[in-house]
């Protein structure tokens, strides 16, 4: 909060005790100092300068692939890199993308939020202790393990649901069901909502804990419920902090790969129903055609990840942002 | 006091993870060499292979699609010559790459070598080129999953209407009309293609373009282009869906046919339905061309074929080596295995794993071009 404490010199006392000469040295441009200063600013340094290269990098090969493309590289609707011109667009692959890590979020940023408050003001200890446990373990299974789950279990076990949908909410257009395989852009969301559950919840139960108890227990004595006081005191105090914990979990059903090549059903056209199979992700798209893809294709694949790094960069920006704007109730993060 | 048991807690946690983990691994690691399916008298034919002076490590890489018989031989021949040789099978494309860089003493590939590819090899084959050897065949299958339906015939104008979605339904009177006495329901037709880029896919296309043109105005290649459908990953992915999916239909290599999998048969004008097996791949193999120049031994189908028995929906899997100016600390070793591999031997483990062998005036042309490489 200020960053003033740390960094500056504190004014000299006529008479310092021991400890205040320690407290003193922290400030003070000591060799562990200046050594500390310099690793701290080098290691920014170096990250700025290793992002520079992965942009410069992806530039240079996408725009090797970008010149010889035939068709428009944002708008087409194909992916042919073997052919002579190749044509190839990532209008399939945005909106892929996009779609699935939304509905991912719609799903997981409730119910992690609603099991970490759970875990901090409702569960008893003894059974808040085991299930925070278990979250982390979650969050440390591999995305391939994830996807075996979600070809062999979940898209066989998705056609009720389904089904249920096309029947009540089919006039939508946007849950109506042509009956082909489950394997389309809601059964990867869900996926990848149950796959980024565990770090949304884990980040949003520490924030809910840093709450100080003197703001609960000024709102009990105000006559608050405890649903009240979670809605005044916990929710506001913990909101950046959920946000950023979202947005962890955003960067990593953004970049999802293996997870989503193994349950989905690509194809290179937008279905405009959840339900119906096809659509393709960035990631999914790149891992499943860089084996076979000849030189002009690794390149077209190095563009469309270009591009998947500037939507990261551009979501990245974004959340910090809304944080910066929410500084104020921020005890435990930004 | 209160920490430690903390700790003990985790502690335990953590050991049932990795005993967990190790029990799973332990799984993984089963022996998987009973998937070259080498039987008793392959391994016999060991005896005839002959290994000249080759010896040390060969790398190769490339074509998925003839991986499984690569393993079959490799294992036949380490056995004999007690040469390692390790294939990667990493695909047509990054196969070609890693031989046109030098990094490989041959490569396999589902599709001839491009001018360009050509072009490339002169550097790493001093005073040579590249030469496609044709040396694995396999018919491609298409299966089925329609409730009620054991038997199917279509014809390659159906075919590409289907995969094209042209056709939804498997009542519609053009499939109706190829398959009389037949009971078909009313039930939407779900086409499988490839999502990966597969020469699979290459040769399944070629097939449909060079027979029903009309009904698949698409140019070919490696990435699937007609209109709608599902796709999966992999010929083992294809096959998992059109097993699971009633009313699918999917193409991948013969060998995924299996455990209920039903192929279609296939009307080319002959006098009967052709079925997807090896010995029929061949024979639509025999009606091939070699439209290579010099030692290149490039075929050209015949997909128009309308022979007896005769399956033309067929690929062809290519070695790729230098006709000159191989490495020469690899050449014996390379010599020695391609030998083996187009030997009477070689080709009769193929059909062992639902390959077809390369027909007998190919073949030939291979073993004297192979005696040729320096």
């Amino acid at each position: 909060m200020d960053t003033k404490e740390i960094t500056d010199t504190p004014p000299p006392t006529p008479q310092p005790t021991q400890a205040e000469q320690k407290r003193a040295a922290r400030g003070a441009t000591r060799p562990g100092d200046r050594i500390f200063l310099g690793l701290s600013r080098g290691s920014g340094i170096l990250l700025l300068v290793i992002m520079a290269a992965i942009a410069g990098f992806l530039t240079y090969r996408a725009s090797i692939a970008i010149s010889k493309d035939d068709a428009n590289f944002f708008t087409a609707f194909e992916w042919n890199t073997g052919v002579v011109p190749p044509r190839f667009g990532i209008a399939v692959l945005v909106f892929g993308t996009i779609v699935s890590s939304i509905v991912a979020m719609v799903i997981a940023v409730p119910i992690a939020v609603a099991i970490a408050l759970f875990l901090t003001h409702y569960a008893p200890r003894k059974l808040s202790g085991p299930i925070a446990y278990v979250i982390d373990l979650l969050a440390a299974v591999p995305s391939i393990v994830y996807g075996l789950w979600g070809a062999l279990v979940l898209v066989p076990n998705m056609n009720g649901l389904y089904g249920w949908l096309d029947d009540y909410l089919g006039w939508t257009g946007i849950f109506s069901w042509q009956g082909g395989a489950p394997r389309s852009m809601l059964t990867v969301g869900i996926l990848l909502a149950i796959m980024i559950l565990p770090i949304i919840t884990n980040v949003s139960r520490e924030v809910f804990r840093q709450v100080p108890q003197m703001h609960e227990e000024a709102a009990l004595a105000l006559g608050a419920t405890r649903w009240e006081v979670i809605r005044m005191a916990v929710i506001p105090f913990g909101r950046s902090g959920v946000i950023s914990a979202s947005m962890l979990g955003l960067g990593r059903a953004l970049g999802e790969t293996m997870a989503v090549a193994t349950v989905l059903s690509p194809t290179f056209d937008i279905q405009a129903s959840l339900l119906d199979p096809g659509g393709g992700t960035f990631a999914q798209n790149i891992a499943s055609k860089f084996s076979e893809a000849g030189d002009i294709g690794r390149d077209a694949l190095i563009a469309s990840g270009l591009v998947l790094f500037v939507i990261t960069l551009l979501v990245n920006g974004g959340a910090r942002a809304i944080i910066a704007r929410r500084k104020e109730y921020s005890g435990a993060n930004a | 006091m209160k920490l430690q048991r903390k700790n003990r807690r985790a502690l335990a946690l953590g050991a049932i993870a990795v005993s967990g983990a190790l029990a799973l691994t332990a799984c993984g690691s089963d022996d998987t060499s009973n998937g070259g399916g080498a039987t008793g008298g392959a391994t016999a034919a060991a005896g005839n292979i002959k290994c000249d002076d080759a010896k040390g490590q060969l790398l190769a890489d490339g074509s998925s699609a003839q991986k499984n018989a690569i393993d079959a031989w490799v294992k036949q021949f380490t056995q004999a010559c007690g040469v390692q040789i390790n294939y990667k099978g990493s695909g047509s494309g990054a196969g070609i790459t890693a031989f046109t860089n030098g990094q490989v003493a041959f490569a396999g590939s589902d599709s001839a070598l491009k001018p360009e590819e050509v072009t490339a090899s002169k550097k790493v084959c001093t005073g040579g080129q590249a030469i496609d050897l044709p040396m694995v065949g396999g018919p491609i299958a298409v299966g089925f999953n329609v409730s009620g339906v054991d038997k199917l015939t279509l014809d390659s104008a159906t075919l590409a209407k289907i995969f094209d979605s042209k056709i939804t339904n498997w009542n519609d009177p053009a499939i109706a009309k190829l398959n009389p006495g037949v009971k078909l329901p009313s039930l939407k037709i779900q086409p499988f293609h490839r999502s990966d880029e597969s020469g699979t896919t290459d040769n399944f296309t070629k097939y449909l373009i060079a027979t029903a043109k009309k009904d698949f105005p698409y140019e070919g290649g490696k990435a699937w282009q007609a209109k709608g459908g599902q796709s999966a990953s992999g010929s083992s992915g294809v096959a998992q869906q059109v097993k699971e999916t009633n009313g699918a239909i999917g193409y991948f290599e013969l060998s995924y046919a299996k455990d209920g999998i039903k192929p279609i048969s296939l009307d080319t004008g002959a006098a009967a339905p052709v079925e997807a097996t090896v010995d029929n791949a061949t024979k639509a193999i025999g009606e091939a061309q070699v439209v290579g120049t010099g030692k290149d031994l490039a075929l050209k189908l015949n997909y128009n074929t309308t022979a007896d028995g005769a399956y033309p929906m067929v690929l062809v899997t290519y070695e790729i080596a230098c006709d000159k100016g191989n490495k020469a600390d690899t050449l014996a070793a390379t010599k020695a295995f391609l030998r083996y591999v187009a030997s009477e031997d070689g080709q009769k483990i193929l059909a062992e794993n639902d390959y077809a062998p390369i027909p007998a005036d190919i073949i030939a042309k291979v073993r004297t071009t192979i005696e040729g490489l320096s």
